[in-house]
């Protein structure tokens, strides 16, 4: 058998497979590097990273769901000088593909971790932009849930980064994902990662209190691929031409060729990551084997390429 | 080093009518397994209930027929452990570990008293081995709500050079839970540290007494968590944290990892009460490179990327 091409480009970023490691799931790759080479990873979307280190939450943050789990773990994280002086340097020395997610209450926020990320920016391959977390200008509204902010938040990055490629993670809890999406690529988004996690809750039926000390938290894992796959169905077919890193409860190769069948150029492993750290490297080689069997030189044929017809 | 690895289960058995013992073969993990780590064991077909479930290790078995192989205990709380206890010799286990920072051992010849509480006393069998071996004068107060949750009192008489056993029933032993006459014991004992594992209260109890008395205590938490190697920050603990500052010493609280800092904490560092308030109390930003407080005589040092064993 000839061996496949499993690299892709997601616009201007060329990716050695398209099986990334979803922000929030994988650290920033040392832990991982206990069970694989973050080298061989399509790419390392890193915990978000705020403008000063974030405590989270209290506990419990986390409880399993059918075929799920909800998480409330408000951004812990090092803040991006520590990302800036440690992870990167020692990601790039992994020969690791990096997409930094940033995260922040303002737009102010964003636009000054970029400016700390801008020294490193020839290194990244990308930034993701996490803006799933309550917007604090907006009280009631993730930035993602306004067409108005997300675009907001797009335009003021790209000004600070505009040699690198940005891609807003939107969410799922939106009425109309388009509209948002619409906004996204008005301000210069070169990329869509689509989904972030469900709002979800749950209630211990003995002690009557949420199951999360944050009360209401993000549902990810195989319960919500359904989501994601309608959802990057939906953007795809309303921008054939925008790259779209997909995720949502990939947990194997058939899993990742769901979501690009419907539109995705890459895919990225989340909670999955939990369960098997390899899980990205095992999906990757699953994707290999498939196009083997099924005759497909490179990945790239396999993208939008749902059959609605016929 | 943790490992991603295949076990078979070499034997099941009971102790008591309560707890099911499951020994399997995995000598990667028990030629490097120390007491207090724990490993991370996949239940069933991971389609409904998709986390690992960890469990602390009870016995690791380095010789005879038997050696190379670990010994788990656990009683059944939901489908995940249902499903262990229905497994049987020769099946195949998916298994991660060793996981987390262990119990740190005295640095010279010492009294130790180890308190248990229900299944949560598993790893002081481990543990008691282990000083044993080094020399080390092992002291047991063992507890549960009844006879049938004693886990294994019989092995507690032949390890203990003093034991105690409490039933909160008084079906067993002495009526009344394992921190009750905790002191007298101490001072019959002339114990020199405490090491504890089991629920979150009794660990409070017995480390407001060590604190009061001046006694170094080292505590194995049990806290929920989706990974187990350092990536999804959701079994966090509040801890009293040192780091240097520009002149001095300065003492902040953060949100320590049971699953890589932990689960063996200091337990006079961790905020057992009011935590969630404390942390939000505590101004300072969440330390880089925040180590944990060290006790008199006991070796904590190392990485805290490392767990004992690395």
């Amino acid at each position: 058998m000839s061996p496949v091409d499993l690299s892709v480009r997601v616009g201007s970023v060329e990716l050695k497979n398209p099986v990334l490691v979803a922000s929030g799931t994988f650290g920033s790759g040392r832990e991982g590097a206990n069970f694989l080479e973050v080298g061989q990873v399509g790419g390392i979307i890193t915990k978000s990273m705020t403008l000063v280190p974030w405590k989270g939450k209290p506990t419990p943050r986390m409880c399993e769901t059918p075929s799920g789990m909800l998480n409330a773990i408000g951004i812990q994280n090092k803040g991006v000088d520590y990302f800036v002086s440690q992870d990167l340097p020692w990601l790039l020395n992994s020969k690791a593909t990096v997409i930094a997610s940033i995260a922040g209450n303002t737009v102010d926020e964003y636009v000054k971790v970029a400016d700390k990320l801008r020294t490193g920016a020839r290194e990244l391959a990308a930034v993701e932009l996490n803006i799933s977390c309550p917007n604090l200008e907006d009280r009631n509204n993730m930035f993602a849930h306004s067409p108005d902010a997300t675009a907001e938040v797009v335009s003021e990055v790209k000004r600070a980064l505009p040699r690198v490629a940005v891609w807003p993670k939107l969410s799922p809890n939106v009425t109309s994902l388009t509209a948002i999406a619409g906004a996204a690529l008005e301000a210069g988004a070169d990329g869509l990662s689509l989904i972030n996690t469900l709002f979800g809750m749950a209630i211990d039926v003995e002690s009557r209190r949420p199951k999360l000390a944050g009360v209401v938290g993000g549902l990810s894992g195989p319960a919500i691929k359904p989501i994601a796959v309608r959802a990057i169905h939906e953007v795809h077919r309303a921008f054939p031409h925008v790259p779209i890193i997909g995720q949502g409860g990939v947990t194997s190769a058939e899993d990742a060729l769901e979501l690009m069948m419907a539109g995705a150029s890459a895919v990225a492993v989340g909670t999955h990551n939990f369960v098997n750290p390899r899980a990205s490297v095992d999906v990757a080689q699953g994707i290999a084997s498939y196009m083997q069997s099924h005759d497909i030189d490179s990945v790239v044929d396999l993208v939008g390429m749902v059959k609605l017809e016929g | 080093m943790m490992l991603l690895t295949r076990g078979e289960v070499l034997g099941h058995k009971r102790y008591s009518e309560h707890y099911h013992s499951l020994t399997i073969v995995a000598p990667e993990i028990g030629e490097r397994i120390t007491p207090g780590q724990f490993v991370n064991i996949k239940c069933g077909d991971g389609s409904a209930h998709i986390l690992r479930r960890p469990f602390s290790v009870y016995r690791v078995h380095k010789r005879g027929g038997w050696a190379s192989t670990i010994e788990i205990v656990f009683d059944i709380r939901g489908a995940g452990t249902r499903h262990l206890s229905q497994l049987r010799q020769h099946s195949s286990v998916d298994l991660v570990g060793p996981l987390g920072r262990g119990f740190a051992l005295p640095t010279r010849r010492a009294h130790c008293l180890l308190v248990g509480g229900g299944v949560g006393a598993a790893p002081l069998f481990f543990l008691a081995d282990e000083l044993r071996n080094d020399g080390h004068r092992v002291d047991v107060v063992l507890g549960a709500r009844s006879t049938r949750m004693l886990l294994n009192p019989i092995e507690v008489r032949r390890l203990a050079s003093i034991s105690r056993i409490t039933t909160e029933d008084g079906s067993a032993g002495e009526r009344g839970r394992v921190t009750d006459g905790l002191e007298e014991m101490m001072e019959r004992c002339e114990t020199e540290i405490i090491y504890t594992c089991g629920p979150h209260p009794m660990l409070e109890a017995v480390s407001k007494v060590c604190v009061d008395k001046e006694i170094p205590v080292q505590v194995a938490v049990e806290e929920l968590m989706a990974c187990g190697y350092g990536v999804c920050m959701t079994c966090v603990m509040p801890v009293r944290s040192r780091r240097r500052g520009k002149d001095e010493v300065e003492e902040e609280v953060i949100y320590a990892r049971s699953c890589t800092e932990g689960p063996v904490f200091n337990g006079a560092a961790v905020l057992w009460n009011g935590a969630a308030e404390a942390v939000a109390k505590d101004q300072s930003e969440l330390s880089p490179t925040g180590v944990p407080v060290r006790q008199s005589f006991v070796d904590t040092s190392g990485d805290e990327h490392a767990p004992p064993g690395n």
